[in-house]
């Protein structure tokens, strides 16, 4: 691989060479309460990537549970109630637990950095909407010691198996859930005010980088549809508690309903899961190829069209449910209709490597995988969308294998590109080179172990969420666990190169990374903690 | 020339054994309706559409990949944008879209009609159960699993068809149109049979449909899609769909049988019978809960053996049975078993693992009860 080739010069700004503002709070609390109280996006930051990296491994170690049971047929060592226990929280920790965080973590360290805003523009409400997270997690995941057990009718919660049917704890999940909601609404109120507000002078919209403008149409589907869930959540909570039949079909009330609602919120849900992942990547691939991004109107212009139809799609989640034919019809054409935007953005990554200059550090090996692997989960969507063949891959493991691979060769690893990318920015050390290829090759091989199999058994006739299966799927699920293990096991790797590079390794210069264009390359490495506490002036790429 | 063969060559195999890997138990069914049989071909079009796509798009970026390296000294160029070349990979998948979505929307039509059928069957979701209703013709019944939960726990060799067998199968005709209606008594289930193509929710307070027409006589089975709580694994369908005359004769055996065990109703039955029967009823239906020994599985699911409470009162063991228990687990057995069936399985309950009460239960008297 291509050693990082040295710095071109870049001018440093005037107040952040000598770190700025970090001298003047001498009374800056230390140990835990500096923590606990800090406002400093970067610091906010940090807390955001441990924790949701947390969340990865207990989330990873409840799959880990799964895929042990699913190792042979038979029930070996856990017990159905207990196995659906492990499918709901795995998926709960991942969602909200573990991709959400590291993306706003990510956002929280960036996003200043690439406007040259001095912070986020609600410093305080920042460390609430942190902190809110531990809070409603640990009570999530008390839930599993609580009598009757935690959730345990999957991560979708489908009433009325999650209302009149469910274990008594229950109601502790729907407020952590509504917890974990308002921080992420929080958040993303705080992410639209730093952007629209604080951007360098002459930084035009249309100047933003890609993760900025991604983050800001997230940020907006956080708004939109966040409420939703809490909506939702709290007609469970009265079902449950107060006598109430929103879910309820004998008292009168109507459980599709429960879904119409739930997927209102869930399908912006997986894009605001996947669209900071297509800033990070379109970031990415133009610095190692040498050559700047191809259609960057039509990224913008693709991630805004991707968010609006997300709003029109949300009952091809449904098409076995009863919905009329009308329904159907309308809803699977405008969820093919997302192919477009999508398949735009795939184009102009690839024609942004065509006659590049390409070389295949960490961060870029990842951005690659991103988009061939994420690419096959389009694929599987497109097939998925449409709608009579859907009542043949609906509920099975085909749906399982098209969601992990936009979800974790998709937005998992597109974090973890921006992570090798930004360590350089975050440390002031470039991460393990050696370590991180093979952390990069053995996740691959892993993930593709683990998810690539899935299709076949789901379209053989395996339904999702089931802790024993007939023989005919027997080498499948064999294959699938032993990737599982392998690609669980290589996560270790990834901890190590991150610990590594926070104590140590090649010095990095400002520019890390020879081609990489935005304003957060002009402050230092590692960045003190106050940047640009006045504003840089932005200068447009001479076209 | 060479590398063009070579690359044909290994096209053509991945295709071939693409094609073998299909008939292996790799790929979605044919199936046997004709509905089937236009829904794997949507899916076969829809997939080499994917392979051609994905063939051109990860050559473009493999080819530049190896093309354009920076360490042969590839110098990059310099270019951003191209209007001409954005409209046109914009337009070309929308036409491609198109061009799937006008059979897709022919197949769904044909899926959608559900009129004029000769056959129609109310299927009913229960945790972990389906019922069958052969509406009009006076034929009801309950599928269970039909593996030993022995097999489930390891301490037996599975069988051939593992957690795929049921104690009754939904028996239909060939050739002739039968409607399915769909509802549940609980949660939301959903009744799949691959080669059937047909994958429809059960959801309470709902009637769902849709429908088959089967071509070839044989013995098809799926099972519940949609996670329904604990048995979920556990709710297999096996479909045997017989040549019409053989349909029409079984219809009219089960007809018979009905009439005879509702005749059974008014006769005095003897410890034995019941016990007999009483064992059969709760190993289908109660063992998923309440265990092979009745020992349950507290706090959810209370024991049965040495359960004081329910031995020393008659009649709320009569009522649990009969109305279930309002927010628990238990379900209401009224209409899901006969008044034969649920006298047997209280006499049973009351009498096996050492309950030993010496009661038993007539059918009379849950008839009497039902008609409350």
């Amino acid at each position: 691989m291509a050693t990082n080739p040295a710095p071109k010069p870049v001018p440093q700004h005037a107040s952040t060479a000598a770190g700025g503002l970090a001298e003047a709070h001498p009374e800056r609390p230390s140990g835990l309460l500096r923590w606990l109280l800090t406002t400093n996006h970067k610091e906010i930051g940090t807390l955001y990537l441990i924790f949701s990296l947390t969340m990865f491994f207990i989330g990873g170690v409840f799959a880990m549970v799964v895929r042990a049971e699913l190792f042979q047929p038979g029930l070996q060592l856990v017990q159905p109630e207990f196995f659906n226990q492990m499918t709901t929280m795995h998926g709960l920790i991942m969602v909200f637990g573990a991709v959400m965080p590291a993306f706003v973590g990510l956002a929280n360290w960036m996003v200043p950095l690439q406007i040259g805003a001095p912070d986020m523009a609600l410093p305080r409400l920042n460390n609430f909407s942190f902190w809110l997270l531990p809070v409603a997690f640990t009570l999530l995941l008390s839930t599993l010691l609580m009598p009757g057990g935690g959730p345990n009718f999957g991560w979708t919660f489908y009433a009325p198996l999650s209302t009149t049917y469910a274990p008594p704890s229950t109601t502790f999940f729907i407020l952590s859930l509504h917890i974990a909601g308002i921080s992420s609404i929080l958040g993303a109120i705080n992410i639209i005010a730093t952007i629209l507000n604080l951007r360098a002078p002459g930084m035009r919209m249309m100047d933003m980088p890609l993760f900025v403008w991604t983050w800001l149409i997230t940020a907006f589907l956080l708004i939109a549809v966040m409420p939703v869930l809490a909506g939702v959540v709290t007609m469970m909570l009265m079902d449950i508690n107060f006598g109430t039949s929103f879910f309820n079909a004998a008292g009168g009330g109507d459980p599709v309903l429960f879904q119409h609602l739930f997927w209102f919120f869930g399908h912006p849900e997986v894009y605001i899961m996947i669209l900071p992942a297509f800033g990070i990547v379109s970031a990415i691939i133009p610095t190692f190829a040498r050559k700047r991004l191809f259609g960057y109107a039509s990224m913008v212009y693709a991630t805004a069209a991707i968010a609006i139809l997300s709003f029109l799609v949300w009952a091809h989640h449904m098409f076995v449910v009863g919905l009329p034919l009308v329904a159907e019809l309308f809803f699977m054409y405008c969820t093919m209709l997302i192919a477009v935007p999508t398949g735009v953005k795939v184009f102009n990554w690839i024609t942004t490597l065509f006659r590049g200059s390409i070389s295949f550090e960490p961060p870029m090996l990842f951005a690659l995988a991103f988009v061939v692997l994420f690419t096959i989960g389009g694929f599987s969507g497109l097939m998925l969308a449409i709608a009579p063949a859907d009542f043949q891959y609906h509920d099975t493991y085909f749906v399982v294998a098209h969601f992990h691979y936009v979800l974790v060769p998709g937005a998992v690893f597109a974090i973890m590109a921006g992570v090798y990318y930004w360590l350089p920015k975050w440390t002031g050390h470039y991460p393990h080179e050696r370590l991180a290829q093979w952390h990069f090759w053995l996740s691959v091989v892993g993930v593709n172990l683990t998810f690539f199999p899935m299709h076949f058994s789901g379209l053989a006739g395996m339904p999702r969420r089931i802790p024993d299966y007939a023989l005919q799927f027997a080498d499948f699920n064999l294959v699938s666990s032993l990737g599982a293990f392998l690609f669980g096991a290589s996560q270790l790797l990834f901890v190590a190169v991150v610990v590594l590079c926070v104590r140590g390794g090649r010095q990095a210069p400002a520019q890390a990374w020879e081609h990489a264009e935005d304003l957060e390359w002009s402050v230092p490495s590692p960045a003190p903690l106050h940047t640009f506490e006045t504003p840089p002036t932005f200068e447009r790429p001479a076209h | 020339m060479r590398t063009l063969l070579v690359w044909l060559a290994g096209g053509l195999s991945l295709a071939g054994s693409i094609q073998v890997a299909m008939a292996n138990g790799w790929n979605m069914p044919v199936g046997v309706t004709e509905l089937s049989g236009n829904i794997h071909s949507l899916h076969m079009t829809i997939f080499w559409i994917c392979v051609a796509i994905g063939v051109v798009v990860f050559g473009v970026m493999f080819y530049s990949l190896f093309r354009y390296r920076h360490a042969k000294g590839a110098k990059a160029a310099n270019f951003h944008e191209n209007i001409v070349v954005e409209v046109v990979w914009t337009a070309i998948p929308l036409l491609i879209l198109i061009g799937m979505a006008v059979p897709a929307t022919a197949t769904l039509k044909q899926m959608y009609d559900a009129s004029e059928a000769d056959l129609d069957i109310l299927v009913t979701g229960q945790q972990w159960r389906w019922r069958y209703d052969y509406l009009g013709e006076d034929v009801a019944f309950t599928s269970n699993l039909g593996t030993p939960r022995a097999q489930i726990r390891g301490e037996e060799a599975f069988g051939e068809n593992y957690l795929l067998e049921v104690d009754e199968p939904l028996v239909v005709p060939v050739n002739r149109k039968v409607r399915f209606l769909f509802t549940s008594d609980d949660v939301i289930h959903s009744w799949w049979v691959p080669d059937l193509a047909v994958k429809q929710d059960s959801v309470p307070g709902f009637i769902n449909e849709n429908w088959v027409r089967i071509d070839e006589p044989g013995v098809y089975r799926g099972q519940c899609a949609e996670l329904c709580g604990k048995d979920h694994a556990f709710m297999p369908i096996v479909v045997h769909a017989m040549e019409e005359e053989a349909f029409d004769t079984w219809l009219a055996d089960r007809r018979a049988a009905a009439s005879q065990e509702a005749q059974g109703i008014d006769r005095e039955w003897a410890m034995d019978e019941l016990m007999e029967r009483g064992e059969q009823v709760y190993t289908a239906v109660c063992v998923s809960c309440h265990q092979e020994d009745g020992s349950g599985n507290p706090p959810a699911f209370p024991a049965l053996a040495g359960n004081q409470a329910l031995l020393d009162d008659r009649d709320r063991h009569i009522d649990t049975v009969v109305d279930g228990v309002s927010g628990a687990a238990m379900p209401a057995f009224r209409s899901t078993l006969n008044p034969v069936e649920i006298a047997a399985v209280i006499t049973y309950e009351r009498n096996a693992w050492g309950n030993d009460s010496g009661d038993s239960v007539q059918p009379s008297e849950i008839a009497e009860r039902l008609s409350d």
